[in-house]
């Protein structure tokens, strides 16, 4: 996107730059400040600061210096940083400096208006910048959870506790044990083959009867149409904690508790209302004339979907299925009532894990899966361009 | 000792003798019930792993669905398809799994061994045979960790159970279990009724109101847990000064995690685990759960126990056994919630009354926290 | 069609009219549809509705009461309530419990009727055990007048009334039938006793009473009946029938097998009948009059006690009627549950709006990277995201951490974000969010950009462009996110369960407590059938306002 340029980008007056730089600084400085007793003491300084180190970079040094100065920013934050605060400080002092280094130059030399129309009034320039950061914070509330257990797998103790090694990045305070333990109990094992001897099939079963009656749903002359819609969506609507007890009284009856094929029922029914919405959702951009044209040349209509329709509504299908399967790998309620010892899943695992023996284990065990989901999302991503590539629409 | 080992030999001998004749008969797996963690684990060693040694071919599947194991016990009994073999339980589930049929009423000197010194299983448990169905295991207590480090300076531990209620004195969080059972006792008590009479007053519309109302004067500062495992964590975290929790999790937290917590043993509520059968097993499940129950209840193996969890043996002959730290190596004995030193003031906690009126006080008590 | 009146029917290429061929092209496509659509539905029903409706069906359902105490129910439909029930009563509650006791029901029954009223429960324990002491005076009275009473196979003999008597099938097969209702289960096969006909009309209570036992003692206890001794319960109902003056008279005729020492019984001095007292004698409390009131509101199959107990009300003898204050608890969860799904289902608006703005209004190779970092939570286990936000928000966690390093929260005065209210809105909000994200950014990337450009190009402020312009246009996919978030939040149970504390948890927690601790399956139904009632009803909303159609889970 860097390519693309709608305003020219000049160097602005430093009557506009160095305030903008200084409250900047002064900002940083509060919290600094704060940390070390004296929020005001540490505005002054941080203002002082960046409105000395702006001067000198943009008005002495210049834009012809840029490579140096920068680099020299990040040194100067990451000495002040281990000086304030040691290992942390280090870290922190590099991002700060890092950062500063950067938004130096793009107030300076006016790059924040590279992307933006030309007509744009100030105050639009600020919202426009404002609104990011506010995308940005959230993003920063939906990721923050997930990157903060990664580190307490690496913990040395078994709580679910940053400890003051940790803290201090004393390698004493990191262990893989928990790694270890994952990899070499047997109990964790034999759930990860339940998992994964569950998913798949309770996803196979999903996507086989859904797919098949999403594609019956897509026809216009369906009767009851809505009722049956609602029937086969309402295993997502139903509070799973009525499912579960639903299912385990049931099942208890008819002899599935407890059974392999009884969580496997379950689960696929948890399933089917994702591979319904996503392969109806497929199915309603699909050309209908295609299948009439397969047929006027004389295919059978099982040829037809399997050489028309099924290339075409596969990324529905997958991505349906990629649902269900995280819908049975990640489910617990249901698996707690309606299997037994025999079915543990990792889920069932971590729950008791949390309510037996708190240990990062499953903090470990989260941290593999969610790279194994950055894999499988990724994996989605590219299949959704496959599909917009077959479909002949441009990729944006 | 000596003695002890010989005879204990030959039981192990007449065990595995008796197992080779009548190996036709048994099932080769068993499902077993427990709670999970350390304390699956030192049933786990204590128990299962040598009588697996010493009868292989056998498999356990462990289910650490003790918690729920009343309610799906009669699931299953509903059902008319019991898939469990033996299940680990408390007293008071024990007794409510009898009084259903769902469990099996058990001859305790017929089934289990006798005390080396030739006393009968029923006199050598004694009165820790609380039901007819319930072979017991260990004596546990729910009892208080606190946080050295967190007292205000100068102040003395805390050693009353009443300290729990001193806001002044000892400031910060409390985790409580978030069950009226113990709780309500133990505010009677500090607000001043006699221990004998703690039942009689609960019994009473008033000494419910009571009991709430003391509760109430710290309701703000503590942390309702449920799960066994949560105290210690709070107590890790430093997120509460003191909290209850079984006495084997804060020892495990003191001993084997080097976590800064010290015990509060006054008025401890003691409690029983222990093994219940299901009915309506096959004859060789049966019988296998009766091979099995043998070994595991003798009083070398509740001694064995002690040594990976601190947990008193049911056994009055195991005691003496008690030895060391199976890891760590420290005496064991002095970690029993059943040491003289710790039992200076127990509470023993009236599981009828409570079978009675467990729905009644837990709709007030719930009532009560949720407002 | 205006040009076919002249020429007749349009004919297809077979010479059917095209009409009548069409209306069978059209069905044929129906019913390949259906048949398409059916093995879902079928699975969907069987594993699914099945269960669910199986589930409900226990809010309502009261049968152990009958099952267990058929006779007792019976004699208590006349009773008026206003005193303890007579000696009658307290007879057919002996033969009941004993029958129950032997199969260990009553206690079921007890625990059934505690949750009605406290003390029920043990009162149907203890007694339990007693019975058999009850009993136990009317054997060693009759095995005194004749050793005879102590034999198995004499008794045996002198109720099937010999060899070749004509018998009474419906008498046994009755107590079967009760046997199989109080046991829940079916028998088949033959009990190898029939009762006399003779012998069944003189002593009416003691062949039911041995029918009864006969029965259980060969299906159950899977026993020959001739080789077993009576249960003392037999003995009781023998000196029931003993004491009514017809039965020595009509026994004065009889000349089947036992008549002479049943007439040698007759004629004896038994001890005195008196059930109530040993009963009362048992337990004080079965001469509470409240007590006998809850067993008879609670007799009839089923029930509306347990929806009342959900609302709060309860039954009295001056009909229904809210509960004690100290006890009304599930209109404060079920206001709470949905006080706090509207928060989370604002919060989510609120947090979901820009981001799904941002993600629409961006080009797609950027929108689908930061479209991961909406998918990576929402693919990430439910229990790892919910403990994480118990490390952030607690009082030595993450957050209030770098609060006081920064200063800005002294040491001592951490703030409590944990185990309330606050805590189960923001952690639920996390995980809920990406429910809110996808179906408004599908929404909205359906808006043309054009729009905002026009409308500014006319002279709108950046404010009016979009409150006038974009805005309307969105509210589709706000309504599709807020119904579907809010219909999710309210049945949530295991993230409240953790970090909720007291005040933060759900409607669903307390149905889990029920099913799973007290054991109250009947209450956790009803909560149950309430809560899904509730969701329905917005399941029905969305269904108008969005169609279930167009629910879309991302791209």
């Amino acid at each position: 996107m860097s390519a693309m340029t709608l305003t020219p980008i000049e160097k602005k007056p430093l009557s506009f730059a160095l305030p903008t730089i200084c409250a900047a600084g002064g900002f940083a400085g509060l919290f600094v400040g704060t940390a070390h007793g004296s929020g005001l003491i540490g505005v002054v300084v941080g203002a002082v600061v960046l409105m000395v180190l702006g001067y000198i970079a943009l008005q002495i040094l210049g834009p012809g210096m840029e490579r140096p100065v920068r680099w020299g920013i990040i040194a100067l934050f990451t000495v002040a940083g281990v000086l304030l605060a040691g290992v942390p400080g280090f870290v922190l002092g590099g991002l700060f400096g890092w950062f500063f280094a950067f938004f130096v130059y793009w107030i300076g030399e006016g790059r924040y208006r590279a992307n933006l129309a030309p007509y744009l009034t100030g105050g639009q320039v600020l919202w426009h910048y404002a609104f990011r950061v506010i995308c940005g914070a959230i993003f920063v509330f939906l990721i923050t959870p997930i990157l903060v257990v990664m580190p307490l797998s690496f913990n040395a103790q078994n709580f679910f506790t940053f400890t003051p090694e940790m803290l201090r990045f004393d390698p004493a305070g990191y262990s893989l044990k928990h790694y270890q333990d994952f990899f070499t109990s047997s109990g964790w094992q034999q759930a990860l083959r339940n998992s994964l001897a569950i998913a798949p099939v309770a996803t196979l079963l999903s996507v086989s009867f859904g797919t098949l009656a999403a594609i019956g749903l897509s026809s216009e002359h369906v009767p009851f149409r809505r009722a049956i819609m609602a029937i086969l969506i309402s295993p997502m609507i139903v509070p799973l904690i009525i499912s579960a007890a639903g299912m385990y009284f049931f099942y208890s009856r008819i002899g599935l508790q407890g059974t392999y094929f009884g969580v496997v029922l379950a689960h696929a029914a948890l399933g089917i209302p994702f591979v319904i919405i996503t392969v109806t959702a497929t199915l309603v951009g699909f050309d209908r004339s295609l299948t009439r044209a397969a047929a006027s040349m004389g295919a059978n209509p099982v040829t037809t979907f399997f050489r028309v329709q099924m290339p075409l509504i596969l990324p529905g299908v997958i991505s349906g299925g990629l649902f269900a399967f995280i819908t049975s790998f990640d489910e617990v309620v249901v698996v707690l009532f309606v299997g037994s010892a025999n079915q543990q899943t990792l889920p069932w695992r971590m729950f008791t894990g949390l309510r037996e023996q708190i240990s990062p284990t499953i903090l470990a065990v989260a941290t593999i899966l969610v790279g194994i989901s950055v894999l499988l999302l990724i994996t989605l991503e590219m299949l959704r361009r496959r599909s917009e590539r077959l479909r002949g629409m441009s990729p944006g | 000792m000596k003695l002890t080992k010989t005879l204990l030999a030959t039981t192990a001998l007449t065990v595995a003798a008796g197992v080779s004749a009548t190996a036709q008969e048994m099932a080769n797996s068993m499902t077993v019930v427990s709670w999970g963690g350390a304390y699956q684990n030192s049933q786990l060693k204590a128990y299962v792993e040598p009588y697996l040694a010493a009868n292989p071919g056998v498999s356990v599947t462990w289910d650490e669905s003790s918690a729920e194991a009343v309610a799906k016990m009669r699931a299953m009994n509903e059902a008319g398809n019991v898939t469990w073999d033996l299940v680990d339980a408390v007293a008071s589930d024990a007794m409510r799994l009898c009084d259903e049929g769902l469990a099996m009423e058990i001859d305790h000197d017929e089934v289990l061994a006798a005390a080396p010194d030739g006393t009968p299983a029923s006199e050598d448990f004694g009165q820790l045979i609380v039901s007819d169905c319930f072979i017991p295991q260990i004596v546990y207590s729910t009892t208080f960790g606190y946080r050295p480090d967190m007292l205000p300076a100068g102040t003395e531990p805390p050693d009353s159970v009443c300290d729990v209620f001193d806001l002044e004195t000892y400031p910060g969080k409390r985790a409580l279990q978030k069950r009226p059972i113990d709780n309500m006792e133990w505010a009677l008590y500090c607000d001043g009724v006699d221990k004998d009479d703690i039942y009689d007053v609960l019994s009473t519309d008033e000494g419910v109101s009571r009991a709430l109302a003391k509760l109430s004067t710290i309701k703000d500062q503590v942390v309702w847990w449920s799960a066994g495992a949560e105290t210690p964590q709070l107590l890790a975290d430093g997120e509460v000064f003191m909290g209850s929790t079984f006495n084997g999790r804060l020892f495990s937290a003191i001993a084997e995690q080097n976590q800064p917590i010290e015990m509060m043993w006054d008025m401890q509520s003691f409690d029983l685990d222990g093994w219940v059968v299901p009915t309506g097993l096959p004859a060789d499940r049966l019988a296998r759960v009766m091979d099995f129950l043998m070994f595991a209840t003798d009083t070398q193996r509740l001694a064995d126990q002690a040594a990976y969890i601190s947990y008193g043996p049911a056994r009055a002959s195991s005691a003496p056994l008690v030895g060391k730290h199976a890891e760590l190596g420290i005496e064991m004995a002095p970690h029993m919630p059943t040491d003289p030193a710790n039992a200076t003031n127990p509470h023993i906690y009236d599981y009828e009354w409570w079978a009675d009126n467990r729905d009644d006080l837990d709709a007030k008590f719930q009532a009560w926290l949720a407002q | 069609m205006s040009d076919t009146t002249d020429t007749g029917p349009v004919l297809a290429a077979d010479g059917t009219p095209l009409k009548r061929s069409l209306r069978r092209a059209l069905r044929a496509q129906k019913m390949r549809a259906l048949a398409l659509i059916a093995p879902l539905l079928i699975f969907v029903l069987v594993a699914f509705i099945a269960p669910i409706a199986d589930m409900l069906f226990r809010s309502v359902e009261n049968q152990i009461v009958g099952n267990t105490i058929p006779m007792t129910v019976e004699e208590l439909r006349d009773w008026d309530g206003a005193d303890v029930p007579d000696e009658q009563v307290f007879r057919a509650m002996f033969f009941d419990l004993f029958l129950a006791a032997e199969a260990k029901e009553h206690t079921k029954l007890g625990s059934r009727l505690n949750y009605e009223q406290s003390g029920m429960s043990s009162l149907f324990r203890t007694t339990g055990r007693r019975v058999d002491n009850m009993g136990k005076v009317f054997q060693n009275a009759f095995k005194e007048i004749s050793p005879q009473f102590d034999d198995a196979q004499f008794w045996f003999d002198m109720m099937s009334g010999g060899a070749g008597a004509e018998g009474n099938a419906r008498l046994i097969s009755n107590q079967i039938g009760r046997l199989e209702r109080l046991e829940a289960t079916t028998f088949s096969g033959d009990v190898g006793f029939v009762p006399g006909a003779a012998i069944s009309d003189i002593l009416p209570n003691t062949a039911r009473a041995y029918a009864a036992f006969a029965a259980f003692t060969h299906f159950v206890n899977e026993d020959v009946v001739s080789e077993k001794k009576p249960w003392e319960a037999v003995h009781a109902a023998l000196a029931v029938d003993l004491e009514e003056p017809a039965t020595a008279a009509a026994l004065a005729a009889y000349d089947g097998p036992g008549a002479d020492a049943l007439r040698q019984a007759a004629a004896a001095e038994l001890p005195p009948i008196d059930m109530k007292a040993a009963f009362v004698d048992a337990n004080k409390d079965w001469s509470r009059i409240e007590y006998w009131q809850v067993i008879k509101t609670y007799s009839p199959p089923y029930t509306t006690g347990y929806f009342l107990n959900a609302v709060d009300m309860e039954k009295t003898t001056q009909g229904v009627a809210l509960r004690s204050d100290d006890e009304r608890i599930y209109g404060l969860l079920f206001k709470r549950t949905m006080f706090m799904s509207l928060m989370i289902t604002f919060s989510c608006i609120v947090l979901g709006y820009p981001v799904a703005w941002i993600l629409a209004n961006l080009p797609a190779r950027k929108a689908n990277l930061l479209m991961i970092l909406v998918l990576l939570p929402f693919w990430t286990s439910l229990l790892v995201r919910t403990s994480a936000w118990k490390v952030m928000l607690q009082q030595q966690g993450v957050i209030n951490d770098v609060l006081v390093w920064l200063g800005l929260v002294a040491d001592e005065s951490r703030l409590v974000m944990i185990n309330n209210q606050f805590g189960t809105i923001v952690a639920m909000t996390h995980i809920l969010l990406p429910f809110m994200i996808l179906p408004m950014y599908s929404v909205m990337q359906t808006i043309p950009p054009a729009y905002l450009r026009a409308a500014k190009s006319l002279g709108a402020t950046n404010w009016t462009a979009f409150w006038r312009v974009y805005f309307p246009q969105s509210v589709p996919g706000i309504g599709a996110g807020s119904i579907l978030v809010f219909i999710l939040a309210i049945g949530y149970y295991i993230t409240p369960e953790i970090v909720g504390g007291t005040t933060g948890t759900f409607i669903s927690n307390r149905i889990a407590y029920h099913i799973s601790t007290s054991l109250n399956w009947g209450l956790a139904a009803a909560l149950g059938s309430i809560l899904l009632a509730v969701v329905l009803i917005l399941y029905w909303a969305y269904d108008k306002i969005v169609g279930i159609d167009n629910v879309k889970l991302g791209g």
